[in-house]
């Protein structure tokens, strides 16, 4: 949680193996909903956002103490009977699209979410049009070849 | 003394590579023979310099000589040995230089068993080897030199990192960068084709057994990588999208699609430019996968903090490596005739298929993981992708994948016809049918289908082992002594298919993973998967540089005591740094996993975890890997073993 | 599409990338750098108590300050917040009016804090569930955000205010809404 002074560090973090340290802390249990259904789908939904001071983790996944809030958060409101939408709006109205591990579909991501399509059009596309052009055909063959081709017919 | 030696040979070694890359490339065009004869003494030396230069790091290590900055920020006194020789390559200065001895090794490889390559040929895949080689030796000299020594120096080194200290890891690293240099061997012969003008089913028959080398110990650092971040993270995940984990499959998925398109070369002579495509690709994936990592452009778990005029370096020797052998490419690569025809429906068109759909995977992650950065620099907004929508997009182009996999290799090539071939894989249905169904009865329709493709994979990879010993179909000893007269290859290509299998058959079990979190008091118990978790007693304990608490847990199904199990916590005061010791039993089919949490109020938090098909997720890459080796081994395949003379006779065709 | 384009795309793509990646690199790109979202915005409606020596202050008392001013969020358990102690009081110095919010922080701790550091703010309330600064968008502490005369937010730093980010950042964003 709490920013390093970057001025401070880089002498000795440059060249450190910098893993993210206790990466996957334990959530306590007493964070937990005491009806099962309800915490099911809050660790769902917790697993679709990002723990913004950490590396790539979900703040299910997180030790950090803005984790543990934005957990109690979520909880809190899907025990008050939100909707998932409604919580992950809360959410990105706070922090914006990047807490969302999982990516909007909006005019900047439509090309993230046609890849596969595109890969794959790409790809057969490529092989029919190359399938269409004529091959050419094999150059003739030289002298040298022929008189080569004639020795190995007469073994 | 000793570290200015591995400074002075690691200077040797980038004069040596750039003569190399020079002289060699330069006496390959004008056929000079006493320079191209000379090839194999460039690499051996520079392999021999870059060798000593690393000894020189390894031994500053082990000594505990703090006067080395590297040796005082990332080992200690304390630190056992195994580690202060591992630390060596924990820092982002000691692990390029292993990289450079690896590229060095790779040269080193060519030139020891390249014996029967064309001189001209094997000149320049070293000369090509030479220059990647100076350019990456370049840049540790110059901006990442691990021989920097510290004035005065400390009484102390800072340890370490504590989550490196652990066996997985301690080869994970050197396997991993072992793969990814090994594509170095595949990119030289397909630059040097395109320099030659020149790729024939000789060519694709040399450029196998090295990308088969690669990928078994890409594999194999992948499989490692995920297994301990799986006992060492502490949380049960394998696999999390991390922009790291995903550099490292990119090679992965490109590298596989190269080995099955070097089959299509060297039996059919078709696909020709775009396996030289793919060489180029996979290599240059590689280098991604090492070095961008390092640019401080992705957010990664892993991620090594490097300062950004190391970026700018980095880029400029990226941008000439792969820019220079694509623009070869387009200029070269039209030269290269195509030919080898054969219809959509054959074994030449599955190999198609297979390398469409993994090179859509390939781009599906490779965009996902670049997308952010250039989100943010084209649109100036900040978006995160992450693992669902890895989950989403590259799940649907791997289920066709590895439902055609079965088919694939009964087909037959030039022309086939998928009628019979389907009818020779009806047990596997039937089998995938019958293994899939019941898990999805049971629980749930994704790990179904998971585990029916998995037998369905393992089914077609035996198919083709059982259609040519014709088994049932001739008497049992006739069909004994065709499966004693198959190649090596064979079993190989059918083991390795298995091992895929047995991976994805994994990946489906943990779709039916479970885990509780619960907080105990000595002498109770926590109940998950049919069993009962009890809580014993938590002591103290020390290590060679760390404190620890160790908890322990009794495990019993039905009454019956299943095994005792130790998590717990380590704290090392040097680094400041806490981990959690997952303990992990498995009997081969699923693991228990539990992770010791906070103590408080007299108890402590235990996170539990059930886990069925577990083991099978590494095993399977195991599996792989081996199945790989054994047809490495095959004295077909074997490096060079071929002349380009007996190779360029027609390719037998089976008959279909 | 013929052949030879075909095989200039991939040399294409990786140009392009390239270039992409050299801005980003000379843009000193951070992937874990976080917008605002309250950046055009009014702050959200809070009420919160006085953090001592106060008075404290609501989200109706930002509505339409005088001047530009600053909101900082800091915490004593923050050690870049030490390191910006000095620029806060010398912009205090300079007439800048600065109102403060201690982020899950017990009141006694950040009093010492603030006795010991010197005290730039000309109000203080106390955050210690840290809620309203969830509001507010913060992800760490010091985050310091600059609200205009219409009491729209036009500006927010996450991380320790030093004279690079005030003479580069801040002062012409000053100007612009003076």
């Amino acid at each position: 949680m709490r920013r390093l002074p970057p001025a401070r560090l880089t002498p000795f973090l440059l060249a450190l193996f910098l893993l993210a340290p206790p990466a996957h802390a334990l959530v306590d249990p007493s964070e937990m909903l005491q009806n099962p259904v309800l915490e099911k789908r809050a660790e769902a939904i917790g697993r679709q956002l990002r723990c913004l001071v950490c590396q790539n983790e979900s703040i299910e996944a997180s030790g950090a103490s803005l984790a543990r809030d934005l957990r109690r958060i979520v909880r809190q409101h899907v025990a008050e009977g939100w909707s998932n939408r409604r919580v992950i709006a809360w959410m990105v109205q706070r922090y914006g699209s990047f807490v969302l591990l999982d990516p909007p579909f909006e005019p900047l991501t439509w090309l993230l979410w046609a890849s596969p399509f595109l890969a794959l059009a790409g790809g057969f596309g490529t092989v029919l049009v190359l399938r269409r052009q004529p091959s050419r055909p094999p150059p003739p063959l030289s002298a040298a070849e022929k008189e080569k081709v004639a020795d190995l017919l007469a073994r | 003394m000793i570290p200015e030696l591995g400074h002075f040979a690691l200077a040797l070694a980038t004069a040596i590579a750039a003569a190399q890359g020079v002289l060699l490339l330069w006496g390959a065009s004008v056929r000079d023979r006493r320079m191209m004869a000379a090839a194999p003494a460039f690499a051996l030396s520079q392999l021999l310099a870059a060798g000593f230069s690393f000894a020189a790091l390894v031994w500053s290590h082990v000594v505990s000589d703090f006067s080395v900055l590297d040796v005082a920020q990332n080992s200690s006194s304390l630190t056992p040995l195994l580690y202060r020789i591992t630390g060596t390559w924990g820092d982002h200065n000691g692990s390029i230089l292993l990289w450079c001895l690896m590229l060095s090794g790779c040269g080193g490889a060519v030139a020891l068993f390249g014996r029967e390559l064309p001189a001209a040929l094997r000149a320049r895949v070293l000369g090509v080897l030479g220059l990647v080689s100076a350019g990456f030796l370049l840049f540790t000299l110059a901006a990442s030199n691990p021989f920097l020594r510290l004035w005065p120096p400390p009484g102390q080194g800072q340890d370490v990192n504590p989550l490196l200290q652990d066996p997985g890891l301690a080869i994970h690293p050197p396997m991993l960068y072992a793969g990814y240099v090994g594509f170095s061997v595949a990119f030289a012969f397909a630059v040097a084709a395109l320099i030659e003008g020149r790729v024939d089913a000789a060519w694709g028959r040399w450029v196998r057994p090295w990308t088969l080398g690669a990928w078994c110990l890409l594999t194999g650092g992948i499989a490692l990588g995920s297994w301990w971040s799986y006992y060492e993270l502490g949380w049960g995940g394998y696999w999390f999208w991390d922009p790291v984990e995903n550099a490292s499959l990119l090679p992965w998925l490109t590298g596989t699609a190269l080995l099955h398109c070097a089959i299509v070369v060297e039996k059919r002579e078709a696909l020709k430019t775009w396996a030289v495509l793919l060489a180029i690709a996979t290599f240059s994936l590689s280098l991604c996968g090492t070095f961008l990592v390092r640019s401080g452009l992705l957010d990664s778990v892993h991620s090594f903090a490097a300062d950004p005029t190391q970026g700018i370096f980095i880029l400029v020797l990226l941008a000439l490596t792969v820019g220079g052998s694509l623009l070869l490419f387009a200029l070269r690569a039209p030269a290269l005739a195509p030919s080898g025809l054969f219809a959509p429906l054959s074994r030449e068109g599955a190999l198609v298929l297979n390398n469409i759909l993994l090179c859509s995977i390939a781009t599906v992650v490779f965009l996902g993981t670049l997308y952010p950065p250039f989100a943010d620099l084209l649109a100036g907004q900040k978006i995160s992708v992450g693992p669902p929508f890895f989950e989403r997009t590259v799940l649907p182009l791997a289920v066709p994948l590895l439902a055609a996999m079965a088919v694939g290799p009964v087909l037959s090539w030039k022309r086939a016809e998928l009628a019979p071939a389907l009818l020779r894989l009806w047990w596997g249905a039937l089998l995938a049918a019958i293994g899939g169904g019941a898990v999805a009865l049971g629980w749930k329709l994704v790990p179904g289908l998971g585990i029916a493709l998995a037998l369905w994979i393992i089914a077609g990879a035996f198919a083709e082992i059982v259609d040519r010993i014709r088994l049932f179909r001739r008497p049992l000893g006739e069909s004994l002594a065709r499966l004693a007269g198959l190649r090596r290859s064979v079993f190989g290509t059918a083991i390795a298919h298995a091992g895929l299998g047995v991976t994805i058959a994994g990946i489906s079990g943990m779709a039916l993973a479970a885990h509780t979190l619960v907080f105990l008091r000595p002498g109770q118990s926590a109940h998950l998967a049919g069993y009962d978790w009890k809580y014993v007693s938590i002591a103290g304990a020390t290590g060679a540089n760390f404190t620890a608490r160790v908890s322990t847990l009794v495990v019993s199904r039905n009454g019956h005591q299943v095994v005792v199990m130790h998590p717990g916590k380590r704290s090392f005061p040097i680094s400041q740094m806490t981990t959690s010791e997952v303990a992990i039993w498995t009997n081969g089919f699923l693991d228990l996993y539990a992770v010791l949490g906070n103590e408080r109020d007299g108890g402590a938090v235990f996170r539990l975890n059930y886990h069925p098909l577990a083991p099978e997720i590494w095993l399977g890459a195991l599996v792989m890997a081996l199945g790989g080796g054994l047809s490495l081994s095959d004295r077909r395949l074997r490096v060079g073993a071929p002349a380009r003379r007996a190779a360029a006779a027609p390719a037998p065709v089976r008959a279909g | 599409m013929n052949r030879r384009t075909l095989l200039l795309a991939p040399l294409g793509v990786v140009v392009a990338g390239a270039a992409g990646v050299a801005v980003l690199l000379e843009r000193d790109y951070v992937p874990s750098a976080l917008p605002s979202m309250l950046i055009g915005k009014r702050p959200p409606r809070f009420r919160l108590p006085a953090q001592p020596p106060g008075p404290a202050f609501s989200s109706a008392d930002l509505a339409a300050p005088p001047r530009p001013m600053l909101v900082n969020f800091f915490a004593s358990w923050c050690i870049p917040c030490v390191q910006e102690a000095a620029m806060l009081r010398h912009l205090r110095q300079g007439g800048m009016k600065i109102w403060g919010i201690a982020y899950k922080d017990k009141p006694a701790d950040a009093a010492a804090f603030l006795a010991e550091n010197g005290n730039p703010y000309a109000r203080l309330d106390s955050d210690l569930a840290g809620t309203v600064a969830i509001n507010w968008g913060v992800y760490g502490v010091p985050e310091t955000y600059l609200i205009d005369r219409s009491g729209i937010v036009r500006w927010r730093w996450a991380g320790a205010l030093t004279r690079e980010v005030v003479a580069s950042r801040l002062n012409p964003l000053l100007r612009r809404y003076a």
